[in-house]
């Protein structure tokens, strides 16, 4: 028997993406696609959300795929296979919406590719014809690729640099595949990545008329609507991403205000990310 | 009349003062503000009492401490005893002895209270609890055998009934401890990773030290409680699973953990935190430790904090702590019908917090994305509103910005809806709480509820009492099955 929390596997995806197999027989067993967990590595970590990539509720593992960006990310991707993580806690969240809508588009973005994969999977389950598009920088930022193919009808690779499939960003290549195919009627689109991917495709669902869902990764603490951190408006209105997302209507989605409360801290991010490499060539040094 | 004078009169002593730390050198740390009792001024203070014959005090505590007993161990130099007698009714001394509003309970009715000021019963109740923290080894192995006692003491047969605390605060840590000492087999969930509820994320340090926090909870393990962290009732588990699982009764105490903004423009820039935000972040999170410790918070040099409860003054006082030159509390009523204690105003004042009464914010104005003003009205008190304090009135054209680089918005919290959204069994108020009658019962079988949850925002001791009422109202249920 393992021990709850245990890293039981890690694997590297692509450049700084590394894909972490943890067990947690109960929220493996409740997870559902679009949910999140908070998790604080050791006890004097932050508490960060990230979404659930992949749960077994069989195996009692669930994955988290973390790209490497500040401290707290970068202490997860350097952690070894059997170390126990302090503390996770969740499924938190509502889970994504999953019906027989027809047609649907999945857009996954980096490390946003990630939680589309139970999404794709549940989506095709439900009789949908699943069209996915997955971008990245380059084609090394590229992760689950097989394993979205397998479940979708239609499966599109766009790369900044074009270094495989389109030239240019997902939003680019969605206006453009939407113009090509009018008659294909995508009844809803997913788009989960950074903050501007997803306000891009907004921007063309919109003129489109497509209903268009975006996952929102705001700042949290608690992730239980404790605080308040993560408060995003949606339709004018402030809603708190953590109790009532994290998906939400792209279209009524403030971008910018989301943008803005994501830089809070970037210097003592920043702060905290050099102590660290610091600390940590020392370590390599000696 | 004439017999009295003729009695020699006992020498008055006055009330003991507490030793603090100097304000100006306490708003540089986050250690405890007030230092506690000596032995010599405790014994001196509980001389003071007059050991009434109907003791009023114990009537105000709405956990039924024997005080009068209790103050005499303390004279007679029997501290462990005095503890005891405190453990009697409340699981969380150190707690009580810091955080209760004694002005408006046991000391309110204090017989002394009339011409004098009462006996420091809140003061004797800590210095009881410190004793057996820093006190001798044989104390507090006294104390771990008088909780292996409550245990071994009880009823057998109960001790396979399983039943479940949600909540680790002050109402599940008293329903807890309650249910534990009756030789029930008790489970306490916790949706963050440390016990305590507001006891760690909302009181901060200078006022409660999470140790004592932590000791009490250890305390409360010690009866038998099992402690389950990280786990939120309506998503990690539902109550209806929790029954299916063979809790056979469940208290829920889940708090008041949804913070209310004010719904004014620019409530959502950065640099504005909700009290439960900010305090989080510090005391929970221990941002006061950065970067030592992870989590970052915005220090600013200028603070606003609006409200004026006792949140909005831990705000405030935290604010200065982590390095604000200036710190406003912005409050739409005046000094007197401020809820916050006394005590926390006075102290709140000598740190140099500046409160700005009659005032209250209309619209929080900013610069890239940034907080930058706040705009305020003037108010003037009208007649009386239901609370019975008259009811602030805007001034017509008063209003004028002030300069803020972070604003706390600590007006009040109300009950997270995350548990009871998904037991719709359970019956709520128009606010969201939850519906009980005087034993703590729900609307859902088997299922009591107190604290704030059902109160709303209110004191430690009251969620303490409701957790105490719930433990005996779940123990008739469970022996008699009535509902």
């Amino acid at each position: 028997m393992e021990n709850i929390n245990a890293v039981i596997k890690k694997s590297v995806l692509a450049k700084d993406i590394v894909s972490l197999d943890i067990f947690n027989p109960t929220i493996a067993s409740k997870a559902r696609a679009g949910q999140f967990v908070v998790v604080r590595v050791f006890e004097n970590s932050e508490r960060i959300p990230l979404t659930i990539a992949d749960s077994g509720p069989d195996s009692g593992i669930i994955n988290l795929t973390i790209l490497k960006r500040g401290k707290s990310t970068q202490i997860l991707c350097n952690i070894e296979e059997g170390l126990i993580i302090s503390d996770i806690a969740g499924p938190l969240g509502k889970n994504t919406e999953i019906e027989n809508f027809g047609t649907v588009a999945v857009i996954g973005g980096g490390v946003g590719i990630a939680p589309t994969l139970p999404i794709i999977k549940a989506m095709k389950k439900a009789g949908n014809h699943v069209i996915t598009i997955f971008g990245a920088r380059t084609v090394d930022g590229l992760i689950f690729t097989d394993e979205a193919k397998k479940y979708s009808d239609e499966f599109y690779i766009c790369t900044d640099d074009g270094s495989q499939g389109y030239k240019g960003f997902v939003s680019g290549f969605l206006s453009e595949y939407l113009d090509k195919n009018p008659g294909k009627n995508i009844s809803r689109i997913i788009a989960i990545g950074p903050a501007l991917m997803m306000k891009a495709v907004c921007d063309v669902t919109k003129k489109a008329s497509i209903k268009t869902i975006v996952s929102l990764n705001p700042i949290m603490v608690d992730g239980t609507g404790m605080c308040g951190s993560c408060r995003v408006e949606v339709a004018g209105k402030t809603k708190f991403a953590c109790v009532d997302g994290p998906e939400f209507d792209g279209h009524e989605v403030d971008f910018k205000l989301l943008i803005d409360r994501l830089n809070i801290y970037c210097e003592e991010e920043n702060t905290s990310l050099d102590k660290y490499t610091e600390n940590h060539k020392c370590r390599m040094n000696n | 009349m004439q017999n009295e004078q003729l009695k020699p009169k006992k020498e008055k002593i006055p009330r003991t003062k507490i030793s603090e730390q100097d304000a100006g050198l306490r708003i540089q740390n986050f250690n405890e503000v007030e230092l506690g009792y000596s032995e010599e001024e405790a014994v001196r203070e509980s001389s003071r009492c007059l050991m009434c014959k109907k003791p009023r005090c114990i009537d105000g505590c709405p956990v039924e401490i024997d005080i009068k007993s209790f103050i005499a161990y303390i004279k007679e130099k029997e501290f462990t005893k005095a503890l005891e007698k405190i453990r009697e009714k409340n699981s969380l001394p150190g707690v009580c002895g810091r955080v209760c509003p004694q002005e408006d309970q046991c000391e309110k009715v204090c017989i002394l209270g009339i011409k004098d000021e009462p006996v420091a019963i809140g003061k004797l109740e800590r210095f009881a609890a410190d004793y057996a923290k820093k006190g001798s080894s044989e104390c507090v192995r006294e104390n771990k055998q008088y909780a292996k006692d409550k245990v071994t003491d009880n009823d057998s047969s109960s001790k396979k009934i399983k039943v479940a605390v949600v909540g680790s605060g002050p109402a599940g840590l008293t329903c807890a401890g309650e249910l534990a000492k009756l030789g029930y087999k008790v489970t306490m969930f916790e949706a963050l990773h440390s016990a305590g509820g507001v006891l760690v994320y909302g009181i901060p340090e200078f006022r409660l030290p999470k140790s004592i926090v932590k000791e009490e909870v250890e305390f409360i393990e010690k009866l038998g409680v099992e402690l389950k962290l990280n786990a939120i009732i309506g998503k990690t588990f539902t109550i209806d699973e929790l029954i299916k699982d063979g809790y056979k009764s469940i208290f829920l105490g889940t708090g008041a953990g949804l913070p209310y903004f004010m719904g004014i423009p620019g409530e959502n820039y950065n640099g504005v935190y909700s009290a439960n935000e900010y305090l989080t972040r510090v005391n929970l999170m221990k941002s006061y430790l950065f970067p030592e410790w992870d989590t970052p918070i915005k220090k600013g040099s200028v603070v606003s904090v609006v409200g004026g409860g006792n949140v909005a003054l831990d705000s405030a006082r935290t604010a200065k702590r982590l390095g604000a030159k200036k710190v406003y509390i912005i409050y739409r009523r005046s000094e007197v019908e401020m809820p916050g204690r006394i005590e926390e105003i006075k102290h709140a004042k000598e740190e140099g917090i500046e409160m700005m009464f009659l005032t209250n914010p209309v619209e929080i104005l900013g610069e890239n994305g940034w907080v930058k003003k706040i705009r305020c009205i003037k108010m003037e008190l009208g007649e009386p509103d239901d609370s019975g304090r008259r009811r602030p009135i805007p001034v017509a054209g008063s209003e004028y910005d002030i300069d803020t680089d972070i604003a706390v918005i600590a007006i009040g919290q109300g009950p997270n809806p995350v548990l009871t959204q998904t037991s719709p069994d359970i019956m709520l108020n128009k606010k969201g709480n939850i519906i009980t009658d005087e034993a703590c019962k729900t609307s859902k079988k088997g299922v009591f509820a107190g604290g704030d949850i059902v109160t709303g925002a209110a004191t430690v001791i009251l969620a303490m009492g409701a957790g105490k009422v719930a433990a005996r109202a779940m123990d008739e249920y469970l022996r008699t099955g009535k509902w």
